[in-house]
């Protein structure tokens, strides 16, 4: 009987509209996760994070944690994972995008896992004596910000001070891991141009994109007399993150497209040969 | 509704951030992932914060945030030097452990 | 006074000290120092002995406690000195035959570049000498043991270019190391048993018969062993004729004061272990009469002269051994026997060291002959040394030999009269051995021969730091016996410390003297038949069965060789086999098992932190699987 009225303030205290929002919200957070993990690009990966983040938010927001919902959406949606989009930026992209696993069995073995410990989790909070929903509206009745202060600034002051520590800390180890110190004087461009000289390699400046005719576009390299693609043509960003783009089979296409145009009009005359 | 569900959704946004950590080989992927697997937590603990009545929870989560902000600081900071150094961002690369 | 009695030893221990830690600097006058720190300890001896003489018998024990050496619950270890008579007598032969050596030394090593050293290890022999007969407990008995044992490994190999000198210094070393091995297990046995190793309480308890006869014919056995091993006798012999390879001098000091006599000490200082296990003082008795004619024997066949004296030196031990294993009837003459025995075998000793000295270092006594004219101060000692050793009425070994004799005869029963007559048969192969050095070296035909380097030889006399040790020692040779003898005066001395009983002898002391006098006689008419009357052969005859037997120290080499040597090749090798067999094959069977393993787990750690992680999620995933299963149980 207990158990029943235990159940009855549980279920009690959601809303039908909160169902509706948890179900529909819930199934997008989840492929939202999903597609983090299985999007072969870590832009499309951030943003999908992005958008189960800004979906948490909600749910925060829908559980009476208000402060920590507009938190989410302000500094991890909009501050962190802007980093990691800079980053992202920063870094190109590169071969390891490639969702093809290169490691004998790892990928069967971490399904396994995944799926043995998310059971386990399931079964675990299934098992779990949760008979108690008291709800926030007592703690946030003077104000969810103003109740969070007033613990934040008596119990967890320690916690508080140091974490703020912990972040001065990581903010100057970034600047130490990705700061680089200038050891010596920069040369100047004549020096620059001496070492040229002295190794031996391109003197001259480097050769401009290739051009075609429908395009004059800095993805296409440019053409050596032998009619083979030089990349030194196109620049670094695009040769590191592999987006060259090949047009040599274009003009076979092309000429194969001509080709059928004029066999074609070549059937129409042999037809009319017939 | 009966509020537990949103700690059956953390579970599971959990395990998938785990296996994505587990099969990808990009590290900034990988860091998304355990992103994922801190904001998963985060839900179990505003979820119980509801469930108990009191806003310690949402402390906790505030503090796993902040701590979350340090780490992709600093973990980021790890990438982009290793990416000078190595040209590349996947965690296989670096196997350096093996002999 | 009793003060004084540390000093005893420091003086010599310090003499080593600065002489071996003090380097060329020293060279000059090394060789006094040495000779002097010995000399002061004879002096400080003499002190202590006019004040032992002014006291009565039973307060002439004198003790001295340095400090605690190990002093931890149940194992009381001090470094105490214990001067009582017996030490007493111990101490004044030491130090002062030791330091007429030391004079004599002066004058043998002059030509020596080395001569500090050697005089720097002398005061070492000295100082652990001392030590061993002050000592108050076993313990420091053992270290004093030890270091002559140190002592004489570096002594008898001081000329240690010579691959031989260096081979009889490692032999000595270790055929002791067998009797110190003897010596630490009876401490040992003594410490379990009674729960101390001072002398007085171990005593004590050994006469109250304390842990058992088992026990005790152990202690005595182990003690025995010891001494065999440092008094050379069977079947520790063989170390004794090698040791001839040292300088003379380190030959007359191991003889005559020190080492040989230490094993003689350690079983008269153990008497009440001795006593109370009859069936080890049976085994002292064999010990020491094999030993007396296996000395004597070899002793006839040596042509070497040094050689010839050790094995003198042997049977002597044995006559003593055998004196000591008759329990209280022979400890005083044993005592005696040591003492006078000490003069006379330093005397030839150092005689024989001066003869070689004039011949070019030549000790093969076939290529003496006639020396008599050429050193006469030589030629008198050395007669004198050899009256007294074969028991010349009136000299010094015929009263300390006669003692002995008729104390085996006092042993009663048919054990009495097998001892006696052993002890007779070896008094007259002694006279027989002596009288063929004595003739063979100083009477007869020139029979020189120019050494190796074609110089022929010119005998002199020696310098007088070597002729006056010879004539003090003579002196000691021809009265010692005769002064402590008169009146019983050594008896009386001696008597506290080692207690005396006259046994009852089934002939006459008289009937005895006169049958040593027969045995005496035939034993020197029938040398001088064989080498007084016929020219000696330069070079040596082949001799019969026994006297080849007998050259090589009656094959005692060869039986070391074919039973321990041969034997302990034949238990390597088998337990080599198995070895390599057995043990390897668990061993590396066991590492192939694990190698293998390790190559197939090798496989996981493949570099890659991706795969660590799977086995960390995986690791989780159990613990969490754990967790809920405890929760449900």
């Amino acid at each position: 009987m207990s158990q029943l009225a235990a159940a009855a303030t549980l279920s009690a205290g959601t809303s039908t509209g909160e169902a509706f929002q948890f179900w529909v919200l819930g199934t997008v957070a989840v492929i939202g996760a999903l597609c983090t993990i299985l999007m072969k690009k870590a832009v499309h990966s951030a943003l999908c994070l992005a958008g189960t983040m800004i979906i948490l938010a909600i749910f925060y927001l829908a559980n009476g944690a208000y402060f920590l919902g507009v938190v989410q959406i302000i500094v991890y949606t909009g501050a962190i994972m802007m980093l990691f989009l800079f980053v992202v930026m920063l870094v190109g992209v590169t071969a390891a995008d490639s969702l093809k696993e290169t490691i004998k069995g790892q990928r069967w073995l971490a399904l396994l896992c995944g799926l043995g410990f998310g059971i386990l989790l399931l079964v675990g909070i299934g098992n779990a004596s949760l008979h108690q929903f008291i709800g926030l509206g007592k703690a946030n009745a003077g104000g969810n910000v103003e109740g969070l202060a007033a613990l934040l600034f008596t119990k967890y002051v320690f916690a508080f001070e140091i974490t703020g520590a912990l972040l001065i800390t990581a903010t100057l180890g970034a600047m130490v891991l990705t700061h680089r110190e200038r050891v010596e004087r920069a040369r100047t461009q004549r020096e620059l141009a001496e070492q040229r000289v002295r190794e031996g390699k391109h003197l001259p400046p480097l050769p401009a994109p290739g051009v075609y005719a429908r395009h004059n576009a800095v993805d296409i390299a440019g053409l050596l007399p032998d009619g083979t693609p030089s990349e030194l043509t196109v620049m670094q960003t695009l040769r590191e993150r592999g987006q060259i783009r090949d047009v040599s089979d274009e003009a076979l296409g092309d000429l194969k497209a001509l080709e059928q145009r004029a066999a074609e009009r070549l059937e129409r005359t042999e037809e009319a040969s017939k | 509704m009966n509020p537990v569900n949103y700690l059956y959704l953390a579970a599971l946004l959990f395990t998938i951030g785990a296996t994505g950590v587990l099969i990808r080989r990009n590290a900034i992927v990988l860091f998304m992932c355990v992103e994922l697997m801190l904001n998963a937590c985060n839900l179990a603990f505003v979820a119980f914060s509801r469930m108990h009545g009191n806003l310690d929870g949402q402390i906790i989560a505030f503090f796993t945030m902040v701590v979350a902000a340090a780490e992709v600081v600093v973990g980021l900071a790890i990438i982009v030097s290793l990416f000078r150094s190595r040209h590349s961002a996947s965690v296989d690369d670096a196997s350096l452990m093996k002999l | 006074m009793e003060n004084l009695i540390a000093l005893l030893v420091a003086a010599p221990l310090l003499g080593a000290a600065v002489l071996l830690c003090g380097g060329r600097r020293l060279d000059r006058v090394g060789h006094l120092l040495g000779t002097l720190l010995s000399a002061a300890s004879f002096v400080i001896g003499v002190l202590l002995f006019t004040d032992m003489l002014g006291k009565s018998a039973d307060d002439r024990t004198f003790t001295q406690h340095l400090f605690s050496w190990i002093p931890v619950e149940g194992f009381q270890a001090d470094v105490s000195f214990q001067l009582d008579q017996l030490s007493m007598t111990f101490v004044l032969l030491i130090s002062g035959v030791g330091t007429l050596i030391h004079i004599y030394s002066i004058g043998y090593m002059e030509h020596d570049e080395r001569r500090r050293r050697f005089f720097g290890y002398l005061n070492l022999f000295l100082a652990a000498m001392l030590l061993l007969v002050l000592a108050d407990n076993y313990l420091l008995l053992y270290v004093g043991w030890e270091g002559v044992g140190l002592a004489s490994y570096l002594l008898i190999g001081f000329w240690q270019h010579k691959p031989s000198a260096a081979t009889a210094a490692k032999k000595a070393f270790l055929v002791n190391r067998v009797g110190d091995m003897g010596l630490s297990i009876a401490i040992m046995l003594m410490f379990t048993t009674f729960g101390t190793f001072a002398f007085a309480p171990v005593l004590k308890a050994a006469e109250e018969h304390q842990g058992g006869g088992a026990t005790l014919t152990g202690i005595a056995l182990m003690l025995l062993l010891a001494a065999c091993g440092k008094s050379a006798q069977v079947p520790l012999q063989s170390w004794l004729g090698d040791a001839m390879e040292g300088p003379t001098p380190v030959s007359a000091l191991i003889h005559a004061a020190t080492m040989v006599t230490a094993g003689v000490y350690l079983i008269v200082r153990s008497g009440a272990v001795f006593n109370a296990s009859p069936d080890a003082q049976l085994v002292v008795v064999i010990v020491g009469s094999v030993t007396l004619l296996f000395g004597a024997i070899v002793g006839c066949a040596k042509d070497d002269i040094k050689k010839a004296l050790a094995g003198s030196t042997m049977s002597q031990i044995g006559y003593m051994v055998l004196a000591a294993g008759l329990g209280p009837i022979g400890y005083v003459f044993a005592i005696m026997h040591l003492v006078t025995h000490g003069f006379f075998k330093a005397g030839l000793f150092l005689g024989a060291g001066s003869v070689m000295h004039g011949m070019n270092d030549e000790v093969d006594m076939r290529k003496y002959g006639a020396l008599r004219k050429y050193m006469p101060v030589t030629f008198v000692t050395f007669g004198l040394g050899y009256l007294a050793i074969i028991g010349f009425p009136g000299l010094s070994g015929f009263f300390s030999k006669d003692k002995i004799i008729e104390a085996a005869f006092a042993k009663g029963g048919t054990e009495g009269w097998i001892l006696g007559s052993v002890a007779l048969l070896g008094a007259a192969i002694t006279a027989y051995y002596m009288t063929r050095v004595m003739i063979m070296t100083f009477f007869g035909e020139k029979r020189w021969q120019p050494d190796a380097e074609g110089h022929e030889p010119h005998p002199h006399e020696s310098p007088k730091s070597m002729t006056i040790p010879m004539i003090v020692l003579a002196f000691g040779s021809v009265f010692a016996g005769g002064f402590f003898s008169i009146g019983d005066r050594f008896l009386h001395w001696l008597e506290p410390v080692t207690e005396h009983s006259h046994g009852n002898a089934p002939i006459s002391a008289t009937t005895v003297t006169a049958a040593t006098m027969v045995v005496l006689v035939i034993g020197v008419v029938l040398a001088y038949l064989q080498y007084g009357r016929r020219p000696v052969p330069v070079a040596a005859p082949r001799g019969s069965l026994l006297t080849r037997a007998a050259r090589r120290d009656l094959l005692q080499d060869d039986f070391n060789h074919v039973v321990l040597v041969r034997g302990g090749e034949h238990l390597t090798r088998s337990l080599v086999y198995v070895d390599h067999t057995l043990v390897d094959g668990v061993v590396n069977g066991t590492a192939a098992s694990v190698g293998g393993l390790s190559g197939r787990l090798r496989k996981l750690q493949n570099g890659y932190a991706r795969s660590y992680a799977v086995s960390m999620f995986g690791g989780a995933a159990l613990i969490v699987a754990a967790t809920l299963l405890m929760r449900a149980v």
